[in-house]
Parts: C-alpha cells; structure tokens; sequence
C-alpha cells in the first residue's frame, strides 16, 4: 500500500492517533490527500478552488506545534475541505455561482475560525449547487460534481463536493450546510456519514444565506465517530449568530465511543410512518428494514410512529425557503463586490440597469426561479396565504415532533427515496428534483437535528441507500450513539466500511 | 395647474379641514451601530466605520444593540406608550445602493412601543396657553442607511447626476422612527402644532440623553404628510409627504405650504396626486418627489437571523425610573422657581429654550437676565440666520459668562451683543473677547467726568433743563456721553456724574 492510498484511507480519528503516536506528520497527511486529488478530482470535481499552498503552510506550523508538544486540539493536523458557502480569509468562496466569481472575502465564517484555531489544514474549497439551491450540485455555475461510485451520476446535493471529496478520499472531514438536506442527502447517496446539527447548535456566521431559518453547519465524513469529533470543534455558542444557543453541547464523541459498543438496550426507535412507502425505492426500503432488524438485535426497541404534518413540509419549505432566498440575494448587485455586468447598447447605465443587467447574468435558472417564487409570495396580499401559513404548518411539525418525541427517544427513515438519479435526469423537472429531500426536510423546519449514515447498497443498481436518525433539539448526542451502533453492526455484516465497495477511480488506487 | 399656484392660508381654512401626520427619526447616540460592534459616530472619513455586518457582506449576521432597544424604550415611555413584550424585527426589502443589503432591518407590525400621546403647548398670541395632544401611533427600531452623495448635475439630486458616491459610515446607525397617528382637528393651528410637536419632541429626547438631536446635524429629521378634506366632512384626503424638513420653522412652513398648494389643486377640481415632496429651505416651497402609494410593495417578513426581543417588565419599570421629570410638571417647577408671569413663560417655551434657560441659570445668571438673552438676542440672531436658536452655537455656559460680565460692570448690555458677536465668530471665551476687542467699560473717572463736562457744554439748553428740576432731560446727555465714550460706559455711572455736576 502507498503512504497515499494508507493515509488518505484513514478516518480522521485515525489520522489523529498516528500523529499523537508520531507515526506520520501532518505535512505527510496533507501532501497525500493533494496527491489524491491530482488524481481523481479531473473526473470527480469535487474542489472549485483547491489551497494546497496555504494547506501545506499549516500542516507545517501544526507539526512544529506537535513537536513542541503543545498540539491544539485531537484534530491539530488533520486536514480538512469546506464548502464553498462558508467564508475564508484571502481564500475564493463563490458559492457555486457566477455573481460572487473572484470574491475573496475579509473575514473567515466562525466555524472556519475555529478550525483555523485548531490547527486543521484547510485543503480547499468544495463544489455545491449555486446558493445551495439543489439536490445534485448540477445547478453549480461551474460545472456538476460526480459520484465518486458512478461519474454517470450526481452526488447528491447541494454539498455533493464535500460529500465527494470524502468519499473519494481527497479529504478525511469536510464541512457541509443543510437547509433540507443538503448534507444528509448527498451523505446517503455517496455512502458517507453527514449530520445537520441542532439548529443554533453551530455558528452560521459566515455562512452565506440560503434561508437563514432553516440552515445549519454541519460534519461531513466517512465515519460516525469523526462527524462527532469535527462536529464537538465546530459546535457552540457564537455571540455573532443571534440565533446560537447558548448551552452546552451534549457530549457527542462519548456517545459515539458509548454506541459503538453496540448495546441499544432501552431505546425506543420510532419509524416514521409518513417518510416511507410510495415513491421509495425498493432497495432503499429493504437496506432499511435490514438497518431496523440490527437495530433491534441491538436492544433497541422499534415502534411505528406518525407525525401527519409531514406530508405538507415539503410544500411549507418551498414556501418558506424560497422567501428567506429572495431577500438574502438581493445583495448581490454589482454595488460593492462580486460580478459586474453593463447592459449592452447603454451609453450610461444607472445603477439600477447594472442591477438588472448582473443578475440577470450572475444568476442561474434555479435561482432565478427561487427568487421569483420568494418575492411572489411575500408581496403585499399573498402573504397570509403563503408565508403565513407554511409558518403555521410549520409549527404544526414541530408539534408532530414533539409528540414523537414523547414516545420515542429517536425517530429514523430513509435518508433519501433513491439512490442517486444520473446527470442530467432530473434537470428539467424540478418538482421531482425536489423530492429527494421529501425525509430530510422536516428536520430543518422543526430545528431538530438528523444524521444520515450509509445503510448499504441497493439490490437493483448497486448503489448506497442512507439511513437518517433524527433526536430532539439539543440531544445530537443520541444521534451519536445510535449512529455509532448501526454502523458497527453494519460493517461487521459488510466485513469492513462500505466504500471499500466503490469502484476504483481513474487514476485513484486501491 | 402648477404647484406654485396657492390659495391664502384663511380661505383654505373656509373651505377645508387639514390631517396631519408626522414621521421624525432619531439618531440615537450609542457608541455602536444598530446591529454590529462599529463605533456609530457622524462623519470621519467615508467608508471607515464600517466591518462585514453593516456592509452587508455575504454570510455576515446582526446582533442587536441592547443600549438602542433600552434607548427605544425610554423614549416610548417618555411618550406614554405601551412597550411591547415581545417584537421582532422586520426586513423591509427594495434595491437602493446606499443600503448594503438591499433590504432595511426595521420593524414591522409588531413595534417596541405603541399607542401614546404627547401634549404639546401651543404658543399663543395674547390668548390662554393652548396644549394640543398628539396622539402617537407607534416607535419603533430600525438601521439607517449609507449616505449618497450625487456628483454633476445641477441639482444633487440622483437624477441628472454623472456618478453618485456611497459612504457607508452611517449605515446602520440606530434610529428611532416616531410615528403620530393622523392628527385632526387642528385647524388653523396646523402649521403650529407640527412645529410645536417637532420641537417638543426634541426637547425630550434632549432631556432623554438618547441623541445628539441636532436637526441641523440630521439626528432628528421630520417628514411632513399632509392632507386636506372638505370642511367638516370627516374624510381623509390624498396626502402627501414632505421629506426631510429639518427646522422647527420649516416644519411649520411645509404645512401651511402644502395646506395652500392642496387647496389651489382641490379648488381647480383637481386630485391630489399621492407622492413624496422635496422641500426647498431657501424658496419656501416643495416640489415633486417620488409616487408614493399605498400599495408601496416592501415584502416585509420578520428577520429571520435576530431572535424576539422581549424586555421583561421589571426591566421597563427600571427604566420608567430613569425617565426625565414629567413636562407638564417641570414647567410649572421652572415658572415657579423663576417667577415668570404666565406670559413670559409661554414665550420661553413658545421659543423652545426652557432648557437653556434653566442651564443658563444653573450657570448662574439670574432668570430675569436668561430670559432676556435667549429671547431676545439669541432668538433675533438665530432667525437672522436661518437656524433653530439651539444650532447657533452659543451655550448656555457661555451666556451665564457674558452675563457675570455684565453683572460685574465689565461690560455693558449694548458691548455685550458684541460679545455674541465674538462667540458666534470662534473668538474664544466671553474674557478673551473683551480682551481681544477692548470692549470693557471705561471705568477711568477723569475720562469718564471731562466726556460729562463736554456734554454739558455743547448741550447747554439741556443742562439748563436739568438745572431746574427736569430730571428725565438727562437722558440726551447721557446718550451723548455714551457716544463719545464708543458705548463703553457705563450708563448708570454716567448718569450719576450728570446729576452731581448739574444739581
Ligand atoms: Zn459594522
């Protein structure tokens, strides 16, 4: 085995043992997951901008931490890639759209800081649909991501960079954002772990708006136990974010040691009667059931549960979010940053023909679309109709949860209803491009946080199906720990983690 | 039909009945901007008190100033209104370069404060001191915006402009917006009670500490809305707004001119077209604005990065206790300590300087000597110049000197003016200018007695007068004194030394 293939196979936790153990450098880990980049990521582009400079700088100054024995944090050295939404300090972040092409902004988002000041190498900056607005990373300006196990197919979205980046082994963590789904869902289809915290469980300053009331940050990575580490560093209160919980995390990297011993004994697993059934996919169904069946073998206890209201989210968030949407970009406007774009034959545009003539070239279609839909239904008569009442059902969810939560300390379904659809598939119909995220929405608008962790591969294409946990707000740490269990009894069955299975890249090794 | 076409203000009145309604902002004087850690200070170099918050840059969040909603409450307590127990804020969304966002961070249809009154003292030619209440609908919080400057053109408007510049050190100031509800009923008294509300409003943010208040300055600027109905029909007309109007006077202006221009229009059988209107401090007048309707579509939703602000009721009594004396109260207290007459009281407050006054006596000028100076002097001056007496730049502090001068026999009232005239042109201290100008009082007793003996000399038929008994012809040879002496003598010596030598 090569120093890359060994050491860009390894979890994060892993890699944070033979550093501690000095069995490798950070440099080392950093050089080899840039040397699998080099190699994969022409099929895979999963990077819009990639650091390795800046990465190798920092790789250097934590191995002179480490040698001078005062290492940050567990995770000093480990690398790490972003998504293209959070902002970095002298580095590009685009948002996988044309308008903010070149903007480097001057501040780093919280979360980066504080990865930053934990001494983890920043590898570069992940693909995503623009504005994280999609479920393929498709609608990215800058061409799509591909699946590292079939590059006929999408990722997932709207972070499928990140997701890819870890599933090809480019990156042992990546950050993600979930406004509906966008880590959890390209985690199922690409056979890795994602989870969308609690909402206010992680700093969103600095994370560009999609919907300010539904986004959070969230870990990315191939195993449970490292989305806990990444998720301890990045969690918190930040007196930038308003809507930040100040409280104390759980702890989630105990839970996830205390769940990998495999004994569920006591805990009651909800299943959530209106998140399966029509529209599943039947491999996805049966990887599922299979889950349910290690679940129970683990002490746990599964009932079916109901939660009627969720059969209106995905009708409520594409009220809400595409409102929230609206306004947040309407600060692209070629005023102070980003894009500039003069409107053809006008001798001296206003400021306003700028406006017009930037956004229209800045944005794609489905922005453009959300946008539209946003302004529609805030103005002035419709929005009773449309805002005011997907804040209603809204709350009507939030009451289901609370009422599942009552009887169940966790509640799961499928992560997604299909494995991931081919390039191209679904581009042209939205409303089945927004089905995917139909198990994952509910989480956001309630605020409760969710993991989604591969289940297996589906019988009919081969292709890995995800398993979502949701807990109640504040109690991530259950999601650690029945995560934790799965994935053990999981791999024991499998012989060992699931993307062993993927195929082989071009140029990557085995 | 132009604007310019007016209608006298008495036959207005004959035929309608005006509403009123009055927005003004604050500028509130915290040291920090509304929603990020920028110092929120006027001026400085554009584009320098500025970070990724109130730019508006991507990914960047709010964070309330609590001193801004403890400030926002007071000044609703102070205006007798409810504070609500739980408000959000709004965004209030259209495209416009000096707003880093394209949206503004408001409040909506839940503000801090609602549903108060203030009763304001009319001034009142002669009659019984009139207080006229308005009732105030609702205060509420909200971020101002940059600044822009339009370059070329003729107007510094946008329009006709090469290229307009944007300082965004004011973005995101706290401002305080104060809205009355449709003030009816006023009459003829109209144009008074706008400025009479404008300008007691000031003085309780004043006596607040909550803004600098300058209207001058821009931290308190009035938007006049204005509409007329047919006399006694009880409906409401078609407004319109006059922006920025900012003197207590020009407040005042604005509605009588507007009240004559809606008049000439409605007469002409004309409808009044809904707008905003721009006012000119140099002709009087206003003319057209933006369209302003009703349906002025602003896709208002409550702020999704902020959460509720729910001050607890303990913490608004706090501040209840905090609150300046009530105004009614303080002014019987000030009368009663002064003894004023009724009459020279309500043209303290008519002129809007019962605090000077009460810190120029705090300095130690009788009330008699305040008074004096403040309406008469410093109101004569301040309207010579166009500017609310308390923009022209005389302090308090510095009129209790010029008075200790006179009081002291240094100067007398008529070298006093030219004192003023010294403060008013940056000549340093009240001291310093009598230096500086050789104002004081000749107090040269042989000087003073051969200026006398040249008077009577060349005034013998006055002195002759004087001679037998006729005490009041002294005047013309003290007042040929005092022009010998330049003024800088004092009239009571020299009447003095008339009397000696003559009887
Ligand atoms: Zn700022």
């Amino acid at each position: 085995m090569t120093a890359v293939v060994r050491w860009t196979r390894a979890t994060a936790a892993g890699m944070a043992e033979a550093l501690e153990r000095g069995e490798t450098t950070s440099v080392e880990l950093t050089r080899a997951a840039l040397r699998m980049t080099e190699m994969v990521d022409g099929a895979v582009h999963a990077y819009l901008h990639v650091d390795a400079e800046g990465a190798l700088a920092q790789a250097a100054a934590s191995d002179a931490r480490r040698a001078a024995g005062a290492p940050l944090h567990a995770l000093d050295g480990v690398p790490i890639a972003v998504k293209d939404v959070l902002t970095t300090t002298g580095l590009p972040t685009t948002c996988g759209s044309k308008i903010l092409e070149g903007w480097i902004p001057p501040y780093d988002a919280t979360v980066v800081a504080r990865l930053k000041a934990a001494g983890l190498p920043i590898l570069g900056k992940t693909n995503m649909d623009e504005f994280a607005m999609g479920s393929s990373t498709e609608h990215s300006a800058y061409g799509p991501t591909r699946n590292p196990w079939d590059l006929e197919r999408i990722p997932g979205g709207s972070g499928g960079g990140s997701a890819a980046a870890v599933a090809s082994f480019q990156a042992p963590l990546a950050l993600g954002t979930d406004t509906g789904g966008s880590i959890r869902q390209p985690g199922a289809v690409t056979g890795t772990v994602g989870v969308k915290p609690t909402y206010g469980g992680v700093s969103r300053y600095g994370l560009v708006a999609m919907a300010n009331s539904l986004d959070q940050v969230g870990p990315v990575t191939r195993t449970v136990l490292d989305a806990a580490l990444l998720h301890e560093l990045i969690g918190g209160h930040d007196p930038r974010d308003s809507t930040s919980i100040d409280q104390p995390l759980p702890g989630l990297v105990a839970a996830a040691r205390q769940g990998a011993a495999g004994d569920l004994t006591g805990l009651r697993v909800g299943v959530i009667r209106e998140l399966q059934g029509e529209g599943y996919q039947a491999g996805v169904l049966a990887r599922f059931q299979e889950s349910l069946e290690l679940l129970t073998k683990a002490g746990a206890e599964v009932v079916e549960v109901s939660c009627p209201s969720f059969v209106h989210a995905l009708a409520t968030y594409y009220l809400v979010m595409p409102c929230e949407a609206s306004s947040n970009l309407a600060k692209f406007d070629a005023m102070r940053y980003g894009l500039r774009v003069l409107p053809e034959g006008v001798d001296s545009p206003s400021a306003e023909e700028v406006m017009r003539a930037t956004r229209d070239a800045g944005f794609g279609d489905e922005v453009k679309r959300r946008i539209i839909l946003g302004t529609y239904a805030l103005s002035s008569g419709y929005y009773d109709a449309y805002y005011g009442t997907a804040q209603r059902v809204r709350t009507l969810i939030s009451r289901d949860f609370e009422a599942a939560f009552g009887q169940v300390d966790v509640l799961v379904s499928p992560t997604a209803p299909t494995t991931a659809f081919k390039l191209g598939e679904k581009l042209d119909d939205p409303l089945a491009m927004y089905l995917n995220d139909l198990a994952t929405i509910p989480a956001n608008l309630a605020g409760v946080p969710g993991i989604s962790l591969p289940s297996g591969l589906a019988d009919e294409d081969g292709l890995p199906a995800g398993f979502q946990v949701l807990a109640p707000a504040m109690a991530d740490d259950r999601l650690y720990r029945v995560g934790a269990a799965l994935e053990a009894a999981l791999e024991e069955r499998w012989g060992g983690p699931l993307l062993d299975k993927a195929p082989a890249l071009e140029g990557g090794s085995k | 039909m132009t604007s310019e076409t007016l209608v006298p203000f008495e036959d207005v009145l004959a035929a309608y009945d005006p509403a009123l309604g009055l927005e003004v902002h604050v500028e509130l004087n915290t040291a920090t901007k509304m929603f990020c850690g920028c110092p929120a200070v006027f001026g400085g170099e554009p584009n320098t008190q500025v970070c990724p918050t109130c730019l508006g840059l991507p990914g960047a969040m709010p964070v309330v100033n609590g001193k801004a909603v403890e400030s926002a409450i007071r000044i609703g307590l102070a205006l007798n209104c409810d504070i609500a127990e739980w408000c959000r804020f709004a965004r209030k969304n259209y495209f416009y370069p000096d707003m880093p966002k394209n949206f503004q961070t408001s409040q909506y249809d839940e503000p801090i404060a609602f549903n108060g009154y203030m009763d304001v003292t009319l001034p009142d030619e002669g009659g019984d001191g009139e207080t006229f209440r308005v009732e105030i609908e609702r205060a509420h919080m909200e971020e101002d915006t940059g600044k822009s400057t339009h370059v070329g053109g003729s107007t510094g408007r946008i329009h006709g402009a090469d290229y307009s510049l944007v300082d965004y050190n004011r973005a995101g100031i706290p401002l305080i917006e104060i809205v009355t509800r449709p003030i009816l009923g006023a009459g003829e008294k109209a144009p008074a009670v706008a400025r009479a509300y404008v300008s007691q409003l000031r003085d309780l943010i004043v006596a607040l500490g909550v803004s600098e208040a300058r209207m001058d300055q821009g931290n308190l600027r009035a938007d006049v809305n204005l509409s007329l109905s047919p006399k006694g029909s009880g409906t409401l007309g078609t407004r319109t707004e006059t922006k920025n109007v900012n003197s207590f006077r020009s407040v005042e202006r604005a509605v009588r001119f507007e009240m004559q221009r809606h008049a000439a229009i409605l007469d002409a059988g004309q409808a009044i077209f809904q707008e905003t209107r721009h006012w000119h401090e140099d002709t009087g007048i206003t003319t057209a604005g933006r369209p302003k309707s009703d349906a002025d579509d602003y896709r208002y939703f409550p702020e999704p990065d902020l959460v509720p602000v729910a001050p607890s009721r303990e913490w608004v009594e706090e501040l209840r206790g905090t609150l300046p004396e009530n105004p009614v109260l303080r002014r019987a207290r000030l009368q009663e300590s002064w003894g004023y007459t009724d009459l020279e009281m309500r043209d303290v407050v008519a002129a809007g300087v019962m605090g000077e006054i009460e810190q120029t006596v705090a300095a130690g000028a009788s009330p008699q000597a305040a008074r004096k100076w403040w309406l008469s002097e410093l109101s004569r001056r301040a309207n010579d110049a166009g500017v609310e007496i308390t923009d022209l730049g005389v302090t308090p502090a510095q009129v209790a000197a010029v008075q200790a001068l006179v009081d002291a026999g240094t100067v007398n009232d008529k070298l006093a003016r030219q004192v003023f005239d010294g403060l008013l042109a940056g000549e340093g201290t009240p001291e310093e200018i009598v230096e500086k100008r050789g104002l004081a009082v000749v107090s040269d007793e042989g000087a003073l007695s051969a200026a006398v003996d040249k008077a009577i000399a060349e005034n013998p038929d006055v002195a002759d007068k004087i001679r037998d008994g006729k005490v009041a012809a002294a005047g013309a040879l003290i007042g040929a004194v005092m022009k010998e002496m330049r003024g800088q003598a004092d009239a009571g010596r020299v009447r003095e030394l008339v009397l000696e030598k003559l009887t």
